[in-house]
């Protein structure tokens, strides 16, 4: 893996700061300041203007909270890069035990407990739950018997990724909770076996079949004549037609009790389901954010409306917008354009991650490199697509944009761990399992 | 296998993100129907009315104004008061009031404003004004409601009222919508363009919960709106009044015109109603009330009411008869009561004697003569000819269509020609002993007031009128009304023909309305009386003065109020004396008008 070029380029860079990875901060850097200057578009009002500074609105609290995330990078960049590795177990540990005690101790609003803490000081447990729960993984598959082609391997990991699931899902923050199931993608590159995520994803597929097709007889149809074609296309074998018209039955009884079952759901989620595939449904009422927030991206046309003369996001057309909704002011403001620079903004820094993620000469930082790539990439994907009407609501923030100091500064943490294990990936050397 | 899988979450990556583009690129670039949402939703288009122009009469007295009431809105968010008995004895409101008014705007709404105190008066908010600043949440609206100093010329001026469907659907430059306020009949009506001004256009931006956020684009797209013009009416407003009230208790008109220029001085319709009844918020109600009355006040009897001429038709005849050359002022006939009533006057009479005794026979055998031409052998042929010839001459007259006043509905009489009387009896079974009723301006010939004192126009100008009009200058400026307020309509009978007959005329008063006579003013005027199948006839006089140089000719209508001598004549007279002398001096016979009730 490692070749005499580098170890001879190792001994020439003595600068600790020249190992860093540069590309990356820059992006996160970037990144933060639109995001800073989208949040103020958002709360911004022509009509009683306040500099981006004023503490008293959010633009300014957020500054804040951007300068307390570099205190954070700096005591991360500066700390022994061992730390990580050593507490990965308690860190994962002393965030279960506060994911326990937050619906005890903690603040109610809307219906669900998220935060704890005091006074106006207030943190979200689930969300720096993401990287104590990424390390702890990292720890676990760092084990040179870690095996993701067996099946007792496999339950383990998955145990370490559900118990965070469980109990955030008893606050309850279901959308929270579906953040840690992206760790799937981790485990694709370290080996999970490919059959489970074809399986996943035809049962996605089906499921959304099954959801947006009003009729299930078309549905039956379609499956019918797709297990035909198969039958017909390979050998005519008793057992393997028997398995075919099997799974087809499967299919098509699954996709009947998914409508029942979702008949059953409490109605807002009924709604939030449905108003994906028809956001006209209901305008005013469940399909009101997201056909707000369409509008408020549609609007904004190929450059945008310019800089703090959006409409909808301003005049509080779409509900959330300066946190989970913030990509709104972006599309309503900089138009296809801006939304292109920043959707690629995030792709590079993806793309970057898993260069970063491959050169790792360890299990823990290319998994834990991973893990971070994996959680990044599912807030991005899901956030942007529920804002333009391609995925159900669910109420996640856009890293680095969103309004808040748990979301900036776990995310923030979760990367920079990163960037501190890679700027150190020839001192990890020797533990290569 | 292992080594593809960065590869295959790279491509997950590139994927997705686009997908992302993609869809954004639909919604942002590719449909357009989320920016026209986006607009719907922040974006209000608020019309700016423009002040409609003003009315003055001839003499710069004002007719129509814009009066501005005031409603004190409420926005209730922002709505406090510490001392409520001090408030409501500043805004004149009991307490009961005021919480009525507040809980109504809340219910409303919390963050839009609401009326509280409606249609407040300029005196009244002059009292209320200083104090408003001390009241967060209350502001003052304005609105501007059509107002009349004096409540004269109601028909004239017409009132304006909300566009009716028909009208938006003439509408096809758009300019109208749904509520505005046009004028619907009157000078209001005619002169909309002119009076209506431009609309400006505000847009406001407002937040979700509808509160103004402020001009859209600094107002960039906001246009102002352009007052109205003002009008210069032709109306005396003093004279229009004192024709009102000699009208009072009657039914009829009184048309007042400037010969020379065809200015209508007044115009009077009775009954009518005050003009400020039709204004505002009462508008719907009051119109109903007015249009059900018996004495139709609504009703413009100057343009729209039609009566035979009568006796005064005479003069036309004998106009004609004159350029025509079947009469010459020499032409005698005798007063054969065999053929047609007269009363008693000395006989044969010559051409002056039959205006100035109004000799029914005379006017039998003369409209003969002109009709009976013996172009042709057969009599019905002859006759028809002749009809046909004749009419010509009469419709130079301004008779037989409107005149085209600027006013809507102006009906314009009628004068028969021969396809008349071929659809009443039949081609060539008609002659001259059929329509021998239209010599003396009675059978099948009507007039409207306002074409008869066109007519006394016409005889005072010696030939020629200028079409009557209500409106003389927009914005002060005489050569912005319609050309063909300016164009001198010729009647084609020679001037010197109407020296005799102004002559007769004059004399004439001294015959059948000597009480009409003015010391040291020529009247020259002809009675007449317009028969009334249904009752008592109606009286009628035409008149001009000074005769020498004439500055004003009338015509009076009063209905069942019998010969024309009596009241119209009086009413003329009383009228002419007003105009030019500004004053009357003779209260007897005022009395004697206001006295005169014939309804």
């Amino acid at each position: 893996m490692c070749s005499p070029e580098n170890l001879c380029k190792v001994r020439q860079d003595d600068l600790y700061i020249n190992k860093i990875d540069w590309v990356t901060i820059c992006i996160y850097v970037v990144l933060v300041i639109i995001g800073w200057f989208n949040i103020y578009a958002a709360v911004y009002d022509e009509q009683f203007p306040k500099s981006i500074f004023d503490l008293s609105i959010n633009s300014g609290q957020q500054l804040l909270r951007i300068g307390a995330a570099f205190l954070i990078i700096l005591l991360i960049m500066v700390a022994d890069y061992r730390v990580f590795d050593n507490l990965a177990w308690i860190l994962y540990i002393a965030f279960l035990v506060l994911l326990i005690i937050t619906p005890f101790i903690g603040k109610e609003v809307n219906g669900q407990i998220l935060s704890i803490g005091f006074g106006s000081f207030r943190i979200q447990p689930s969300e720096f739950a993401k990287f104590t729960t990424a390390l702890a993984l990292a720890k676990y598959m760092e084990r040179p018997s870690f095996d993701l082609s067996q099946m007792k391997h496999q339950f383990q990991a998955l145990a370490i990724i559900m118990i965070p699931i469980i109990l955030i899902m008893l606050q309850p923050d279901t959308g929270t909770a579906m953040v840690y199931f992206a760790f799937f993608i981790m485990l694709y590159r370290e080996g999970m076996p490919q059959r489970y995520y074809v399986l996943a994803l035809t049962f996605i597929a089906i499921s959304l079949l099954a959801l947006g097709i009003e009729n299930n007889l078309y549905l039956v149809i379609g499956v019918g004549a797709v297990i035909l074609i198969l039958i017909l296309m390979g050998k005519k074998k008793l057992s393997r037609i028997i398995s075919f018209v099997l799974l087809g039955t499967v299919i098509v009884a699954y996709s009947y009790s998914l409508d029942y079952v979702v008949s059953k759901l409490p109605e807002h989620q009924q709604n939030r389901i449905m108003v994906l595939f028809n956001p006209d449904l209901d305008p005013l009422g469940a399909g009101w954010n997201v056909t707000q927030s369409k509008i408020a991206i549609g609007s904004g046309g190929f450059l945008g409306k310019g800089y703090l003369e959006g409409t909808q996001t301003k005049f509080d057309f779409v509900p959330e917008q300066h946190t989970d909704f913030i990509f709104c002011t972006l599309g309503e403001e900089f138009g296809w354009v801006g939304s292109s620079v920043v959707i690629i903004l995030f792709c590079a820094l993806l793309i970057r991650l898993v260069m970063l993620a491959e050169r790792q000469k360890n299990r823990f930082s290319r998994v834990y490199g991973y893990c971070v790539i994996s959680i990044l990439f599912f807030h991005f994907m899901v956030n942007i697509a529920m804002t333009i009407g391609l995925f159900p609501v669910v109420g996640i923030p856009l890293p680095f944009f969103s309004y808040g100091g748990s979301s900036l500064w776990s995310f923030t943490i979760l990367l920079f761990i990163f960037i501190k294990l890679d700027s150190h990936r020839i001192q990890l050397l020797g533990r290569m399992g | 296998m292992n080594d593809q899988r960065p590869i295959t979450i790279i491509i997950a990556i590139i994927l997705v993100g686009a997908v992302l583009l993609t869809k954004l690129f639909l919604i942002q670039v590719a449909d357009d129907s989320f920016l026209k949402r986006a607009e719907r939703n922040a974006i209000q288009r608020v019309v700016d009315h423009p002040y409609r122009g003003l009315v003055n009469d001839r003499k710069g007295n004002i007719m129509v104004y814009n009066n501005p009431i005031f409603d004190l809105m409420i926005i209730p968010k922002e709505f406090s008061v510490k001392d409520t008995t001090r408030f409501c004895e500043i805004f004149q409101i009991s307490k009961e009031e005021l919480i009525e008014g507040y809980t109504a705007a809340r219910k409303y709404s919390y963050v839009k404003p609401s009326p509280l105190i409606k249609q407040i008066s300029t005196s009244e908010f002059a009292k209320i004004q200083d104090y408003l600043i001390d009241y967060p949440g209350l502001f003052v609206m304005t609105r501007a409601v059509r107002s009349y100093p004096q409540p004269s010329a109601a028909n004239a001026l017409g009132y304006i009222g909300e566009i009716s469907a028909a009208q938006l659907e003439r509408d096809t430059l758009k300019y109208y919508r749904q509520g505005d306020y046009v004028g619907l009949s009157g000078i209001e009506g005619f002169y909309e363009k002119e009076l209506r001004g431009v609309k400006g256009v505000k847009y406001k931006m407002v937040n979700v919960r509808g509160v103004d956020k402020g001009s859209f684009k600094s107002g960039e797209y906001d246009t102002a709106s352009v007052a109205g013009h003002n009008l210069t009416s032709t109306i005396d407003l003093a004279l229009q009044q004192y024709g009102e009230k000699l009208m009072e208790g009657k039914k009829g008109s009184v048309v007042a015109i400037e010969p020379k220029t065809g200015e209508i001085l007044a115009i009077i319709s009775a009954p009518s109603y005050d003009p400020n009844v039709l204004t505002g918020s009462k508008f719907g109600s009051n119109y109903l009330l007015l249009n059900r009355d018996e004495s139709k006040p609504l009703f413009n009897r100057p343009i729209m009411a039609m009566y035979p001429p009568g006796s005064i038709f005479k003069i036309v005849q004998s106009l004609v008869g004159l350029q025509m050359g079947v009469l010459t002022p020499n032409t005698t006939y005798a007063c054969n009561r065999s053929l047609v009533a007269c009363h008693n006057h000395s006989s044969p009479v010559n051409l002056f004697g039959a205006i100035r005794n109004s000799c029914n026979p005379y006017y039998h055998q003369a409209y003969r003569a002109m009709i009976n031409r013996e172009v042709s052998s057969s009599t019905f042929k002859d006759t028809e000819i002749g009809l046909n010839a004749w009419r010509e001459y009469v419709l130079k007259f301004g008779l037989g269509s409107p005149l085209g006043v600027d006013l809507f509905n102006e009906k314009g009489g009628s004068i028969p020609s021969s396809a008349l009387y071929d659809r009443v009896y039949g081609p060539g079974r008609w002659k001259y002993s059929t329509i021998y009723s239209l010599s003396i301006g009675q059978g099948e010939m009507l007039v409207t007031p306002l074409q008869m004192a066109n007519l006394a126009a016409i005889f005072a100008n010696k030939g020629y009128y200028y079409v009557p009009h209500l409106v003389k200058a927009i914005d002060g400026d005489n050569r912005r009304i319609p050309e063909k307020y300016r164009t001198k309509m010729e009647v084609g009978v020679d001037a010197h023909h109407f020296d005799m007959v102004q002559d007769a005329m004059a004399e004439a008063i001294y015959g059948t309305a000597a009480r009409a006579a003015i010391k040291d003013i020529t009247i020259a005027g002809k009675t007449g009386t317009a028969q009334n199948p249904q009752g008592e006839d109606h009286s009628v006089f035409i008149a001009f003065a000074p005769k020498e140089d004439p500055k004003i000719a009338i015509a009076v209508y009063v209905e069942n109020a019998g010969w024309g001598g009596r009241a119209a004549a009086s009413t003329a007279s009383l009228m002419i004396e007003k105009y030019i002398r500004g004053e009357v001096t003779r209260p007897s016979l005022e009395e004697y008008v206001l006295a005169g009730k014939f309804m």
